[in-house]
């Protein structure tokens, strides 16, 4: 029963809550809709962490995602037993460098006293369960060996059941509670994002690339 | 031909006495809230310096505006798209406040609530950003005012970097030392790299006016628009986490009225009216090679009063009563028909809407046998207020630099029209000039008697309604287009939300 209220329960109640509210708060509050940058305030230390910070954790939610959505072509790739030391290794090293960098992050926002005073409580919440939740990730990684190929047989299956409004919890009641935490702060992360600047997320400018250098707006209609 | 109406201004730096006026009018309405404190969407700097912020005419160092590539097209420096959106986690070519200043207040309170010792009570510096007292102030608004600490900061100016080692050597000389005031708001240009840059979209120049402006609730903080504007005149509000800039005072424009730092300029150097400009010659306005850049832009500007331009321009939609305006702008004659008022720094490639008449330059006085000896007064015979331009006291290099990227001719073609007016002037009023004198200045300035009292007439004696020739914008009447104007009625039009703030209690 706890382990179906976790497992099937809290993630439906976070993933709905966060499409919900963020689609709401981008049509009340689009002003509010960013993350706000404090690189005019400090710059070095923003560097040394917001850059391995972003890259690496753009790299792990992929590989989170990836064997997800292509399990056939993650399952070629990590069958290989050397591919499969070479994706542990990258894997681990962008783990590390988007734990450092977020580490660098929470040390600047500590002791800067400039960025601590434009840093909100929601903003601290944040920072806590990121870190609590690359932690975890990291922890798993190191000491449950071959996560590449051993989540996509255990995890994957398990949120894809979730998707297809199927939940079957038999793949994952049995692992250890460490690997369990770091699924539920996972959920508890996603219920973060439409309440803090994690929203930045859903912003993130693809129409760059195409769009005309120039921009002109015109009242007529017409034009 | 594509004729559009742009609101454009002039600046006359020769009447600009760095009173600072436009700034404090500015300050005062628009950026006296919480994180803007740093911001002078106008501010006033001295040349030769270092400005606000800090070197922002290096663009080496801030990769600001566009630049011509080997292919003969613009790109801007900043990035190009890709690099755009990897370089969104940090921005390296970010100024960050310090380049500014951080803002402060005083302790005043304690003045009145200190202890009573031995002691008078101090009333200690608090950052505006942190609430903390600082004890050493590096930076302020106007730091280098009137050259202060010149070495420093003089020195350093960009604009100098053309000139011989003896001709900067020259400038610090304590009998030669010379400045002159650089008002500048944003530019409102024809090729903003501010809105080039703007990963979200969220700059956009409006059609009809051509003002620039940021939508706060589009805005994202991604801050490339400060990198991507060579003036750095958008700036990042550290509170609100947005971009702001100048809006021209649109709010008073639309109510037809100057923009506020026109309305309060005590030396009435300000000068604002329509432009018509064909759109379609933006982008090769802004690629040509650097020596024709003044004249490519003069081009660009269409003649209000030719037929052909005005048929265009009504089948785009601009009102009759912006091409009259058009016809009676004070810019047009400055820019276009008398052509001695230049853009700042069109090297940058933005094709900006506000254009400088140079300032004449100062006397030459040096030092000798204890006396001043005013320029040639002696050995020339020439009156005491005019300098040859050959022996300007400010290098017509440095004036080059900053108003015509680097071509001397045009920089020398406005000053011999500019020094034409004047002996004219002086022979009508002091007569100290013979009129052999007179017709060899007025041909040397390619110009005659009629165009010397036009300009002067509108230079020296202007009235307010000669300065600021504000069409009519008809925003109410364009808006219509967009949304029902009864929705509006009894709401309280304040603030950027799309609903009206309710009481809860």
């Amino acid at each position: 029963m706890f382990d179906s209220a976790l497992f099937i329960g809290f993630p439906y109640v976070s993933v709905v809550i966060a499409v919900v509210v963020s689609i709401y708060r981008y049509r009340t509050e689009p002003f509010t809709y960013s993350s706000q940058s404090s690189e005019l305030l400090e710059n070095r230390k923003l560097f040394f962490g917001s850059v391995p910070w972003h890259y690496g954790i753009i790299i792990i939610l992929l590989a989170h995602l990836i064997p997800f959505l292509f399990p056939g072509l993650w399952g070629m790739i990590t069958a290989d037993q050397t591919r499969l030391y070479i994706m542990e290794l990258i894997g681990l090293s962008f783990a590390l460098m988007a734990t450092i960098g977020l580490v660098i992050l929470i040390l600047r926002r500590l002791t800067n006293v400039r960025a601590r005073t434009v840093t909100s409580i929601p903003d601290w919440l944040l920072l806590f369960f990121l870190l609590l939740q690359v932690g975890l990730g990291f922890w798993v990684a190191y000491y449950y060996r071959w996560g590449s190929d051993w989540f996509l047989h255990i995890a994957v299956p398990w949120l894809m059941s979730l998707v297809t409004l199927q939940p079957d919890i038999s793949s994952v009641i049995a692992l250890p509670d460490l690997v369990k935490f770091h699924f539920i702060n996972g959920f508890i992360v996603i219920l973060l994002l439409p309440f803090t600047r994690l929203v930045h997320l859903l912003t993130f400018p693809f129409t760059y690339i195409w769009r005309r250098n120039q921009i002109v707006i015109w009242n007529r209609r017409g034009r | 031909m594509d004729i559009r109406a742009h609101v454009s201004m002039v600046f006359h730096l020769d009447k600009c006495i760095g009173c600072h006026t436009c700034s404090i009018a500015c300050k005062n309405i628009w950026t006296d809230r919480k994180g803007t404190e740093y911001m002078w969407w106008n501010n006033v700097e001295t040349k030769p310096g270092t400005g606000y912020p800090t070197l922002w005419e290096d663009q080496d160092k801030y990769k600001g505006g566009w630049e011509r590539g080997k292919n003969e097209k613009i790109h801007l420096r900043l990035h190009n798209r890709l690099g755009g959106l990897t370089n969104l986690f940090y921005n390296p070519y970010l100024p960050t406040i310090d380049d500014y200043y951080e803002p402060w207040t005083y302790d005043y309170e304690n003045l009145f609530n200190a202890p009573e010792g031995d002691d008078q009570p101090t009333a200690r510096a608090i950052s505006m950003i942190t609430g903390k007292p600082m004890d050493n102030i590096e930076a302020g608004p106007n730091w280098d005012d009137d050259l202060g600490g010149s070495p420093l900061y003089a020195r350093n100016d960009v604009n100098l970097d053309e000139l011989s080692e003896g001709e900067r050597e020259q400038l610090n000389e304590i009998e030669r030392v010379v400045f002159f005031y650089l008002p500048r708001i944003c530019n409102h240009c024809l090729n903003p790299g501010c809105v080039a840059a703007c990963p979200a979209g969220a700059i956009y120049k409006r059609g009809e006016d051509g003002i620039v402006l940021i939508s706060q609730e589009k805005c994202r903080a991604w801050r490339m628009c400060i990198s991507g504007c060579p003036y750095k005149k958008t700036y990042y509000n550290w509170a609100s986490g947005k971009s702001e800039k100048c809006i021209l005072c649109y709010p008073r424009l639309e109510s037809g009225q100057p923009p506020a730092c026109f309305h309060s300029c005590v030396g009435r150097i300000r000068y604002l009216g329509v432009l018509l400009y064909d759109a379609d010659k933006i982008v090769n306005c802004a690629s040509v090679p650097e020596q024709d850049l003044v004249a490519a832009q003069r081009d660009l500007i269409q003649d209000p009063f030719d037929p052909q331009v005005i048929q265009s321009a009504r089948a785009n939609g601009v009102p009759d009563a912006m091409i009259t305006a058009a016809q009676n702008s004070p810019v047009y004659k400055f820019v276009k028909k008398w052509q001695i008022a230049l853009p700042l720094h069109p090297d940058f490639r933005t094709v900006p809407m506000l254009y400088y008449v140079p300032p004449m330059l100062p006397v030459l006085a040096k030092m000798e046998n204890g006396n001043y000896d005013i320029a040639g007064l002696d050995k020339e015979n020439l009156p005491a207020m005019l300098s040859s331009l050959e022996k300007a006291r400010m290098p017509i290099k440095y004036m080059a630099s900053m108003f015509s990227a680097g071509n001397v001719k045009i920089v020398e073609e406005v000053y011999r029209k500019l020094i034409a007016v004047r002996i004219f002037k002086r022979a009508q009023k002091v007569k100290d000039y013979q009129p052999a004198e007179v017709e060899a200045a007025l041909a040397q300035g390619k110009t005659n008697a009629e165009e010397v009292e036009a300009i002067f007439r509108l230079t020296s004696l202007p009235t307010y309604e000669e300065r600021f020739v504000v069409p009519p914008l008809g925003r109410e009447i364009s808006i219509e287009a967009l949304e029902r104007p009864l929705d509006r009625k009894q709401a309280t039009g304040f603030g950027i939300r799309s609903q009206t703030p309710k009481r809860e209690f």
